[in-house]
């Protein structure tokens, strides 16, 4: 179980628990919490569910990115550096208090 | 006007498996898409990646999966209109009126929605000062490519389509590439060409860098770009593409008066029709207690709604349950010789 802090971009925050072996994404869907769309249900095959970590030491925390992630960052609204596919953020304890921020918009 | 039992919209997975049901039962229908090929997803965003969770398939791909199911409607001779969009729903007598953006007519008691996530457009670029040279000197796809002869072209992206574009218009054009990080994702062949490109000048290539704001009186004139760091650059364009690849959006589905929830079209799970009698919704774009959105549930999703549409366009007839093994009308249906 971690729990979860997420951003929207007008600066709206959502706390969620969200159970271990979920996704970042599920935690928001399921919590009916605003800003990730994740159009595709969680493939990697979209970019909409797009956040940033904006807190450098837990971007390097963070599993690191699989071969595709980047590539479907490049297709997501306003990618930058620190941006991560929340569908590929699986939870575990190690991710209790992570905050991550939404983009202004997924699509 | 065509008439016809069934339109269904969507020629992804589920559609074209819906339409194999309509056929198996005695049903016509003709299937309207937005995109220029077959396939829906399957086709546009993972045409090589292979699927491992079709039952009896251990593994196809995206494209393996859409042209087997292409074969197997294949007896039925459906019409598809591609690269076309269902506009506007009108009911009258019992009867749905349907219009595309390409100005078809179709007079049905049944439509399928199988959608998708909505119809696939380009994702365009963040900046509001583009939109006002949308479609004139901010281009989002190619049509001709003789317009940029002589002029300054900056392109965005890092897939096969801004690649090939670059390298195609570097023969006649001054190109810029931008991107937003050092690697690229097109094919290996072309990121090597690219680089050559770049390495003898012909092509200006600029990366981690975005688009900032476009700048021009009347024409464009330039294209400001922005680092992460905080740096900008400002470099003169006649033209700017963009290719982010493609985004979903469902259009004018969220118009037509159905119960939304989100961006899925809530339906029952005996025949997936959704508020509207005899509109049914099935595949991604459907949503009931329990949905998953896989291939398979569309096709089950698909089956029943086909028997759905049966009861509207033969309100005179019973639906008799039947196997394709044993039954002899199906197997006429499916031009099996025996």
């Amino acid at each position: 179980m971690a729990k979860i802090k997420y951003i929207e971009f007008n600066g709206t925050e959502h706390e969620a628990d969200v159970a271990n072996g979920l996704s970042v994404m599920e935690g928001a869907i399921q919590n009916d919490i605003p800003g990730i769309d994740a159009d595709c249900g969680g493939g990697m095959s979209c970019a909409t569910c797009h956040v940033y970590i904006n807190d450098d030491e837990w971007f390097k925390k963070l599993p690191e990115k699989e071969m595709g992630e980047d590539d479907m960052l490049d297709q997501a609204f306003e990618p930058k550096s620190n941006s991560r596919l929340s569908c590929q953020l699986i939870i575990s304890d190690d991710l209790d208090g992570l905050t991550v921020h939404m983009p202004e918009k997924q699509v | 006007m065509i008439k016809t039992d069934v339109v269904i919209i969507g020629a992804g997975p589920t559609g074209l498996f819906c339409a194999h049901q309509l056929g198996i039962i005695g049903l016509k229908c003709e299937i309207v898409d937005n995109l220029d090929k077959i396939g829906g997803q399957c086709i546009e965003l993972y045409p090589d990646k292979p699927i491992y969770d079709i039952p009896a398939v251990p593994k196809c791909t995206g494209e393996e999966l859409t042209n087997n199911l292409i074969e197997q409607i294949k007896p039925f001779n459906f019409n598809f209109h591609l690269s076309d969009r269902v506009q506007e729903l009108k009911n009258e007598k019992n009867k749905w009126l349907v219009k595309t953006l390409n100005g078809k007519e179709f007079e049905t008691p049944n439509i399928v929605i199988a959608g998708g996530v909505g119809s696939f457009e380009p994702r365009k670029f963040p900046t509001k000062s583009a939109e006002k040279y949308d479609g004139k000197s901010v281009l989002y796809s190619i049509k001709d490519k003789t317009i940029f002869k002589d002029k300054s072209v900056v392109i965005f992206g890092g897939g096969d389509s801004a690649l090939d574009w670059a390298i195609e218009l570097s023969n006649s054009s001054k190109v810029t590439l931008v991107h937003r990080r050092d690697e690229f994702r097109g094919a290996p062949a072309s990121v090597q060409k690219i680089k050559e490109l770049s390495d003898n000048k012909t092509i200006d290539l600029i990366t981690k860098y975005s688009i900032k704001d476009v700048k021009g009186n009347g024409s464009l004139e330039s294209v400001e770009i922005k680092s992460e760091t905080g740096d900008s650059k400002v470099i003169k364009a006649d033209y700017v593409l963009g290719f982010f690849g493609l985004i979903m959006q469902l259009g004018p589905i969220a118009e037509w008066g159905l119960n939304l929830d989100k961006k899925t079209i809530p339906v029952n799970t005996e025949n997936f029709e959704t508020n509207k009698k005899g509109i049914f919704a099935i595949g991604d774009i459907c949503t009931y207690p329990g949905k998953l959105k896989l291939i398979l549930s569309g096709f089950h999703e698909g089956a029943l709604a086909a028997r759905g549409c049966f009861k509207y366009a033969r309100p005179d007839e019973k639906y008799r349950f039947e196997f394709t093994t044993a039954s002899s009308t199906i197997k006429d249906r499916l031009g099996v010789k025996e």
